[in-house]
């Protein structure tokens, strides 16, 4: 029987970094259907889903025959190369280093690659719609594979972590029905400054995990690696922020 | 084959977007890795390498990023 002490870290985190990619790849879908119409765009997404749906049935066995110690160590210096990079992200973005995930710039780019083919015949129109979906739904979709698998495989938690991103995917399709546009009000960057805390501190545990560290209270220790990189992610932002430029003419006033 | 080479490419984005942030956590790794099957070091000293170094290739990456 897994606690919830132990499953709620997975279930959050899987949860949290599905909900960015689900967003995104909705967006792109959305877009689809607006310019071409639902048939092309739930096609694209159910062949998607449908490749998805292998790659899952291809890695289940796989994995199961990895020895456990090795498994957290690949797991955990990937969750490293992944949950560190979106920390390091996020921290620049929320310094204004580099410029914010705009989900209406992407809604309105895509509408206009789209609008762009709309020239060709129906038939062609049809396929290049139902393929940027399809791209969409693969590409996003393989980073929520890799997430519940990283967050869950290590001890027995795929199963906490896939509920967390179907959750997600749950949410994000009840609320983008219902509002029938991009989702641009969710706040992205916080979504992801918390995945990449989150995703970091799995990364060291399981990479320790696989080098034979033992943690301090086990897998409580993950939440005390989470709230050191949040600690130190939230004091990195004003030290990454750049001094503004004061013009001349308010230095003599 | 494009949507293959892009799904890869999208694939390896995944984890290395910053090629300097990637080599420093698989040196910190490596380092850790050392310690434990070379020098035999105490899981103690791996676990607080492995901290230390994580946290510091973070902080450098953000600052040198803030600076590019």
């Amino acid at each position: 029987m897994i606690s919830w002490a132990t499953a709620a870290p997975a279930i959050s985190a899987a949860f949290l970094a599905s909900l960015v990619e689900v967003v995104e790849a909705f967006t792109i879908v959305l877009a689809v259907a607006t310019v071409q119409g639902w048939r092309p765009a739930l096609a694209g997404t159910a062949a998607g889903l449908g490749v998805l749906g292998l790659l899952v049935l291809a890695l289940g066995p796989v994995i199961d025959r990895v020895p456990l110690q090795g498994l957290q160590l690949v797991i955990g210096v990937l969750l490293l190369l992944f949950g560190l990079r979106w920390l390091r992200k996020a921290i620049l973005r929320a310094a204004g280093i580099i410029a914010l995930h705009d989900e209406d710039r992407a809604f309105a780019s895509e509408t206009a690659s789209l609008a762009e083919a709309a020239r060709l015949d129906a038939t062609r129109r049809d396929w290049i719609a139902g393929l940027a979906a399809f791209k969409a739904v693969v590409l996003e979709g393989v980073e929520v594979v890799f997430i519940v698998i990283a967050v869950g495989a290590g001890r027995g938690l795929l199963w906490p972590a896939a509920f967390g991103a179907v959750a997600a995917c749950a949410l994000v399709l009840v609320i983008g029905l219902a509002v029938h546009k991009p989702l641009s009000r969710v706040p992205e960057n916080t979504l992801k400054f918390g995945v990449g805390v989150m995703l970091s501190a799995f990364g060291v545990y399981w990479t320790g995990e696989g080098l034979g560290v033992a943690w301090p209270g086990h897998d409580l220790a993950i939440l005390v690696l989470a709230a050191m990189f949040l600690a130190i992610g939230l004091s990195l932002v004003p030290l990454a922020r750049r001094p503004q430029k004061i013009e001349p003419q308010e230095m003599a006033r | 084959m494009t949507l293959l080479r892009l799904i890869v490419r999208e694939f390896v984005g995944l984890f290395v977007d910053d090629e300097k942030l990637a080599l420093s956590i698989l040196a910190v790794v490596g380092a850790c890795w050392l310690l434990v099957h070379a020098i035999h070091g105490s899981a103690f000293s791996t676990g607080l390498l492995l901290v230390l170094g994580c946290v510091g290739v973070l902080i450098a990456s953000v600052l040198q990023g803030a600076r590019r």
